[in-house]
């Protein structure tokens, strides 16, 4: 199976990309414990940021930004993992998501994450990435996973559980959700003839 | 193989000196372009059509009439008429009267137009695009064989005995490509009717391109009007040239970084690579368009986008000519190279009319 991760941090190396590291390995250690190969690949967008403004001017994407649209959309499941700027997920993030045919992730698993600077902005992954995902039909696991500055050098309390049991939890709900759906794409048949089932019932007269 | 010029008929300021042509000078210019596209030796001259500034093409066939007049050979075509928006008796009608003036130098290319306001402007919806092109089509094909039509659509008050007039010129209708760029629909309506299919491919990558016409070669063939070998395909193309390649990229880079439709995205470099512009010398030009063949296999026409971006009058006829001289002999002498003997060549009135007049004996 091939679980991909889209980080949209900037700065190198980016607690967004760590974020999106810890996540990938809870997965594919949750599917690998259930005897399931999972190859997992990161997508740093920072990469691509000039690519993708490219392909707003101009409607198509460069050789480079077609492999990590085809990457996400071929992907059995997906970690999409962006850092919050200005109450939201980042420009940057948006634009690639943007360049996504609106119907190629639908049923796809996804797992959301977001980091910043303080736990004051968790919500926008409920009010911001959950309802993007939604949109673009993709199935989005109960836990959405944010990391403040202060998770990385703190532990869980009384109240509420810590980053690593977070990211436990998310990594084995999406592990669960991609075991379920492990056949996403049935490879064989060429653009050319899925097109043409598709246009096999149009008339013109 | 035919070879031509397709204009947009854009009214864009020369970023090199800020000079902006009125809409008059633009008219004419387009005007200039097409009688030296017959002076070199070229075959088509294709005008768009827009409902919206910067550009003034309206009103096609008032202006391929006037050019009709003051030229000989030139086969005068559309790059696109909109069949969406347009009411198809109108187009039945306006390119009858052209073809019988132009003594049958005429056909057409439908598109759907890329222009969200036209739709609502000419009192239609856009989200019915694909629906419009299907139906109003479908009528405007038997208005053209029809002589007495009686109709009844969703997107036009029905027809009783309507006869549209003038007939087609020899009875032979004027042949029609349809442009697309990323709509399989179109494709798959081009090979429905065994017309032909163009693809705008000047600003995408050669793999759309192949998939596409890919696509319509195969439909042909399945809708039974020959083998996908024989199906009628023609191709854009953005060039800029100068005898020293560096020159020419000197030259066309101001007009390339602040285009309109793809300006202040990616370089040049980026551009010519990942598309079919291609700015250097003639020889360039010869060789990345004979690789055309290599996405598409053999084809029927090639049009070439020369005038957009703000280029000026007198640059667009020097590169029409080096086309003229250097790029297209060259070009007519390799695409023969290898062509299949039934390859065939682009419809036109007088081979329509043939066809015609053997299967009527």
């Amino acid at each position: 199976m091939k679980l991909v991760a889209v980080s949209a941090g900037l700065s190198t190396p980016s607690s967004t990309r760590l974020l999106a590291d810890r996540l990938a390995e809870s997965a594919r250690g949750e599917l690998a414990a259930h005897d399931q190969e999972v190859e997992t690949e990161v997508i740093e967008l920072r990469e691509l940021a000039v690519a993708v403004a490219n392909n707003l001017v101009t409607g198509f994407p460069s050789p480079q930004l077609a492999t990590a649209i085809d990457a996400v959309t071929g992907a059995h499941g997906l970690i999409a993992v962006t850092p919050v700027f200005t109450a939201s997920y980042s420009g940057l993030f948006k634009s690639f998501f943007d360049l996504i045919d609106p119907d190629a992730l639908t049923g796809k698993p996804v797992l959301v994450a977001a980091t910043g600077g303080t736990a004051r902005h968790s919500l926008v992954l409920e009010h911001a990435l959950r309802p993007l995902f939604a949109y673009l039909h993709a199935a989005v696991v109960p836990t959405a996973v944010y990391a403040a500055s202060e998770d990385w050098g703190s532990g869980g309390d009384e109240y509420t559980e810590g980053l690593p049991a977070r990211i436990r939890r998310a990594g084995g709900e999406l592990a669960a959700l991609m075991a379920v759906r492990a056949v996403a794409q049935e490879p064989g048949e060429d653009d050319i003839t899925a097109l043409e089932r598709q246009l096999s019932d149009l008339r013109f007269d | 193989m035919q070879f031509g010029i397709f204009t947009i008929g854009d009214v864009t300021p020369d970023p090199t000196n800020g000079r902006t042509p009125s809409e008059h000078e633009r008219i004419k210019a387009m005007v200039a372009i097409a009688l030296k596209t017959e002076e070199v030796g070229l075959d088509v001259f294709a005008t768009g059509e827009h409902h919206n500034p910067p550009f003034v093409p309206s009103s096609p066939t008032t202006m391929l009439g006037y050019i009709a007049a003051r030229t000989k050979k030139l086969i005068l075509s559309t790059a696109t008429t909109l069949i969406t928006t347009n009411d198809p008796v109108k187009i039945a009608e306006d390119y009858a009267m052209l073809q019988h003036l132009a003594e049958g130098r005429v056909d057409l290319m439908m598109g759907r137009g890329n222009t969200g306001p036209v739709y609502p402007w000419f009192g239609q919806d856009i989200r019915q695009g694909i629906n419009l092109a299907k139906e109003n089509y479908s009528l405007l094909y038997r208005l053209w064989r029809e002589d007495v039509v009686n109709w009844e659509g969703k997107f036009r008050t029905p027809l009783q005995g309507f006869t549209s007039t003038p007939r087609p010129l020899d009875g032979v209708p004027p042949f029609v490509w349809h442009g697309s760029i990323r709509s399989p629909e179109i494709a798959e309506q081009a090979a429905f009717y065994g017309d032909g299919f163009f693809h705008n491919n000047i600003f995408w990558p050669a793999e759309h391109t192949r998939r596409m016409v890919q696509l319509y070669r195969r439909r042909y063939a399945y809708h039974g009007h020959g083998r996908p070998e024989e199906a009628i395909v023609g191709l854009g193309g953005q060039v800029f040239m100068r005898k020293n390649s560096q020159d020419a990229v000197r030259e066309f880079r101001p007009y390339f970084d602040n285009a309109p439709v793809y300006g202040h995205g990616p370089s040049l470099e980026e551009f010519t690579e990942q598309t079919p512009l291609t700015v250097g010398s003639p020889q360039q030009v010869i060789e990345r368009t004979l690789s055309f063949r290599e996405t598409v296999g053999d084809y029927q026409r090639q049009l070439f986008l020369m005038d957009h971006a703000g280029l000026p009058l007198k640059t667009v006829l020097e590169q029409i000519d080096i086309l003229g001289e250097e790029v297209v002999p060259v070009l007519r002498k390799e695409f023969a190279i290898g062509r299949p003997a039934d390859v065939p060549d682009a419809p036109t009135h007088e081979s329509l009319r043939a066809v015609r007049e053997v299967s009527a004996a």
